[in-house]
């Protein structure tokens, strides 16, 4: 059952992400990829990783992307224009690019993992037993990787600084 | 179970993202490809965070932390660029060229 | 340090060698000082002369037996070898540092008169000083580099002094012609020089000549192959043949310069070598062979070129390649002392010669200044009759063609004899040597009767020059007719160096030259020839030289002559002669030539033009250029590009990380 909506969403989501990138109208271009993410947030929820799914709607799809319309608004994008999709030449490098680097990525999707490392199946839900959905994120989140995070918030700070002064009319 | 579909699905977002890179001429659309890129790699990483431990699920929360903060400073970034240029065509954007 | 007067011999080259810079600065600075230029020319040559003198006598007093080695300092030292500045003072050496200081004295004063009215006059002295002193380091040296020094200093010497007049291209193509040759036989010196050092492990003198017996095998490929190089060499300085096309041409320098260089000193220098090297060359019989074989050849075939040349610079300048085939003669059968003994006396009566002709042309080219007239002051056609006009001159120049014709008791007599009876005695015992005695006879004979053309056509006859130049036909004055004088009486009275038991002489410079010879001398085949055959041997010389005295003067009629102008062209045997075999020629169609063409289509036109200039030089920057365009196209200043290149790079890393 679930590798059937596993399938499902994730066709969902390499649809939409193709629509994505080939509408002429970057708001289209938008929601499309907003779409895309609900999609993935759903691929979370199948894999036990219900908190990000959650994180991933409210900051991806949220935050970011209303960011993103926003600035499209801002813009005055919106409206239809000249096409911004490459001429022939483009879409041939891009191809061809492209399907060079699928080529090679996908024999990676065939991957054994070497067994002194894996966990036995079933353990991350396990742990979320003990320790809650959220706790089990969180556990290593304060105590592991505790100074990765507190960087993460100075970057987030810096982001905001850097953000204000760039997108000031006059420094 | 689900890794192998997993891995496929986020090559394949992957790709298409830096086909869209390679396809579009608005920078913010070229943005948005990369936060596709970025959301594939997430999944990725989750999707190995059920065979290798929770590592991966926290690594996910830090990606969606700096995509956020890069969106916000690249949007800045292209706004002040619109308003020297007028344009957000990447083809406007070639300062590099002849001085 | 010997603690005689022997320490002093570093002075005589540095004598020169100062005369050379005093001169050189005048002709740059004040050209027109000809007396400061005649006293600093002439005097550190006669200064020079002096301390060869004290020298000498002081080497006398060291009753030395081995040569007496002076190092200055350490010239190349590098790995095993070892090469010093040094000079060498023995027996040898004094005696061609004799010959040359005062046979070279003499010449510069000759030239104090000759050249007096030549605006080079400055230069002229430069380059002889120091043509002197290049000469006395070729004599002087210690070893085989030192001489190689002194041996290509006198050829670029004789290279600037036979283009003197340099404003004529024929003089500076014979210049060139010179040094070319040369070059040709320096390349056999040094060849031999490298395997020299290859053989005995050193390049001075002394120890190569004392493990010589010992590193190489006498009568042996290496020693043989040596020996052959070094008379390559000996070929070019020397004008034997084939390399001695180049003298003839030589006499477009100055008459003295023709006396110093190309008569008594330079030409000398591959007879020293061969002198110096006399152990090596007995122990390669072979080689010794071909020496003698050339030396003797090449007499003969320059005595028949003189038969027929009329410039009378051309006539001498194949005399001195006869006689100098002469003294190869000597040197490869052997006979050091006469070899060396001739060097000396040829000197005297060849300079005298020269210097003799060089009146007679300064007269003439007076006679025809004065005439404003344009004839050739060197053609004896032009000449005739002049012994009424300058009887000295006639007197001095009869002594010195009777010498080199070999009449006794004059020089020329005991140092010829000495070298044909050598060669007849070595006849004994390897045939091959009556062949070069029966050259060396023939070429005798023909040797008096040009030498007496010479004097006919030019004293006696009626005068051909012309009616008003008559007038102004004079003895040249003292100054250059003084050194005539002393040169003929040391060709008469030079015979006394060495006269042989035969006739009750001491044999002097044989005794003096002994401890050059003596290692030599046991590797010569033994000969005693006896008494009879020995004074048979002189009367044929002696009447061989008289028959060629007495045709020439009955056969051939001076009357008969035409100035040069309206000659008529020689026909037949004697236009051969007269074009010298056409051995010019030949060298020009089958080396000038080919390598004249070699030069201008493969190597100018088609290597270098093409492949260098086009392919390398021009490809290079085409190249450059082609490889800037390409690399422009990554440089566009466009983003799009630069991502697409990016993940380009992208790709090839994974494809190299997961490959």
């Amino acid at each position: 059952m679930i590798l059937q909506f596993f399938w499902i969403f994730g066709v969902i989501a390499m649809g939409s992400a193709l629509l994505c990138i080939t509408r002429k109208n970057p708001i289209a271009s938008a929601l499309w990829l907003v779409v895309t993410l609900f999609s993935i947030a759903a691929l979370f929820v199948l894999l036990d990783a219900q908190f990000l799914a959650v994180l991933q709607v409210l900051v991806y799809a949220g935050a970011i992307m209303v960011l993103f319309l926003f600035v499209i608004m801002l813009l005055n994008l919106g409206r239809p224009g000249p096409s911004d999709i490459k001429g022939p030449l483009g879409i041939g490098v891009a191809v061809v690019l492209g399907a060079a680097l699928l080529f090679l990525l996908q024999p990676l999707t065939r991957t054994t993992l070497p067994s002194a490392i894996t966990l036995p199946p079933g353990s991350v839900p396990l742990l979320q037993e003990h320790q809650g959905i959220v706790g089990s994120v969180a556990y290593p989140l304060f105590g592991a990787y505790l100074i990765p995070f507190e960087i993460a918030s100075v970057l987030l700070l810096a982001a905001i600084v850097g953000a204000v002064v760039l997108a000031k009319r006059k420094l | 179970m689900l890794l192998g579909p997993a891995l496929g699905i986020s090559a394949v977002l992957f790709t298409l993202g830096v086909f869209g890179v390679l396809l579009r001429r608005n920078a913010i659309v070229i943005f948005m490809c990369v936060e596709l890129m970025l959301n594939a790699v997430n999944l990725t990483f989750v999707a190995l965070a059920q065979n290798l431990g929770v590592g991966g699920q926290v690594f996910v929360f830090f990606v969606m932390a700096v995509a956020a903060a890069e969106a916000a400073v690249g949007l800045a970034i292209i706004l002040a660029v619109y308003r020297h240029k007028q344009s957000v065509s990447l083809q406007n954007m070639n300062l590099l060229k002849d001085g | 340090m010997t603690g005689s007067f022997v320490d002093f011999i570093w002075l005589a080259p540095a004598l020169a060698l100062l005369g050379f810079v005093v001169n050189a600065t005048i002709a740059f600075v004040r050209p027109n000082a000809k007396t400061l230029v005649s006293v600093m020319g002439a005097g550190v040559l006669l200064v020079a002369f002096g301390v060869a003198l004290a020298v000498f006598s002081a080497f006398l007093g060291l009753h030395a037996e081995a040569p007496v080695v002076f190092r200055y300092w350490s010239w190349i030292p590098v790995g095993t070898l070892q090469i010093d500045v040094a000079f060498q003072v023995d027996q040898l050496s004094l005696v061609m540092l004799l010959v040359v200081t005062g046979v070279g004295s003499l010449i510069h004063l000759f030239s104090i008169g000759y050249m007096k009215d030549d605006p080079g006059y400055a230069r002229y002295f430069a380059y002889l000083n120091l043509f002197v002193f290049f000469m006395l380091v070729l004599v002087l040296g210690a070893s085989f580099p030192v001489m190689f020094v002194g041996w290509e200093g006198v050829g670029l010497c004789s290279y600037l002094l036979i283009g003197f007049w340099y404003g004529d291209a024929a003089n500076a193509n014979a210049g060139r012609k010179a040094f070319i040759m040369n070059r040709i036989g320096d390349f056999g010196f040094m060849v031999a020089m490298f395997m020299i050092f290859w053989a005995t492990g050193s390049l001075d003198f002394g120890t190569v000549f004392e493990h010589a017996p010992t590193a190489l095998i006498p009568g042996g490929a290496a020693v043989t192959i040596i020996t052959l190089f070094l008379f390559l060499g000996c070929t070019g300085k020397s004008a034997q043949i084939p390399l001695y096309t180049w003298l003839p041409d030589a006499m477009a320098g100055p008459t003295p310069v023709s006396a110093l260089i190309h008569a008594a000193t330079m030409v000398t220098a591959g007879v020293y070598l061969v002198a110096r090297c006399n152990l090596l060359f007995a122990m390669a019989p072979i080689s010794s062979e071909v020496v003698a074989g050339v030396g003797a050849l090449t007499a003969l075939f320059a005595a028949t070129i003189a038969l027929k040349q009329w410039d009378i610079k051309k006539v001498l300048a194949y005399s001195t390649i006869s006689q100098l085939g002469y003294m190869f003669l000597a040197v490869g059968t052997g006979a050091i002392t006469g070899g060396i003994f001739h060097l000396a006396t040829h000197a005297f009566f060849k300079a005298l010669l020269f210097l003799g002709s060089g009146s007679v042309i300064f007269a003439m080219h007076r006679a025809y200044h004065h005439t404003h007239s344009h004839e050739d002051a060197q053609d004896m056609r032009n000449m005739g009759g002049l012994s009424r006009y300058m009887p000295w001159t006639t007197t001095v120049m009869w002594i010195a063609t009777l010498a080199i014709a070999g009449i006794p008791p004059l020089a020329g007599f005991f140092s010829k004899d000495e070298i044909l009876a050598a060669a007849h005695a070595r006849g004994d015992v390897q045939p091959a040597w009556l062949v070069f005695w029966g050259f060396g006879l023939v070429a005798a004979l023909l040797t008096a009767f040009y030498m007496t053309r010479l004097m006919l056509y030019t004293f006696y006859g009626p005068n051909r020059t012309g009616e008003k130049e008559q007038a102004h036909l004079h003895e040249a004055p003292w100054i250059m007719t003084g050194p005539l004088l002393v040169l003929a009486v040391l060709s008469a009275a030079g015979g006394l160096l060495n006269v042989p038991e035969l006739f009750h002489g001491g044999a002097r410079l044989q005794h003096w030259l002994e401890p050059i010879t003596r290692a030599s001398a046991t590797l010569i085949p033994e000969v005693h020839p006896s008494a009879s055959s020995e004074w048979l041997l002189v009367g044929i010389a002696v009447a061989t030289a008289m028959i060629g005295i007495v045709g020439a003067w009955r056969l051939l009629k001076p009357e008969g002559l035409v100035p040069a102008r309206s000659a008529p062209h020689e026909r037949g045997f004697a236009r051969v002669l007269l074009h010298k075999w056409y051995v010019d020629e030949i060298y020009d169609a089958l080396f000038v030539r080919p390598l004249v063409w070699f030069s201008r289509v493969v190597l100018w036109q088609e290597i270098d033009q093409r492949i260098v200039d086009a392919a390398g030089v021009n490809g290079a920057a085409r190249g450059a250029r082609a490889l800037g365009w390409a690399n422009r196209w990554l440089q566009t200043g466009q983003v799009g590009t630069y991502v697409a290149v990016f993940v380009v790079g992208v790709l090839l890393v994974l494809w190299r990380a997961l490959g």
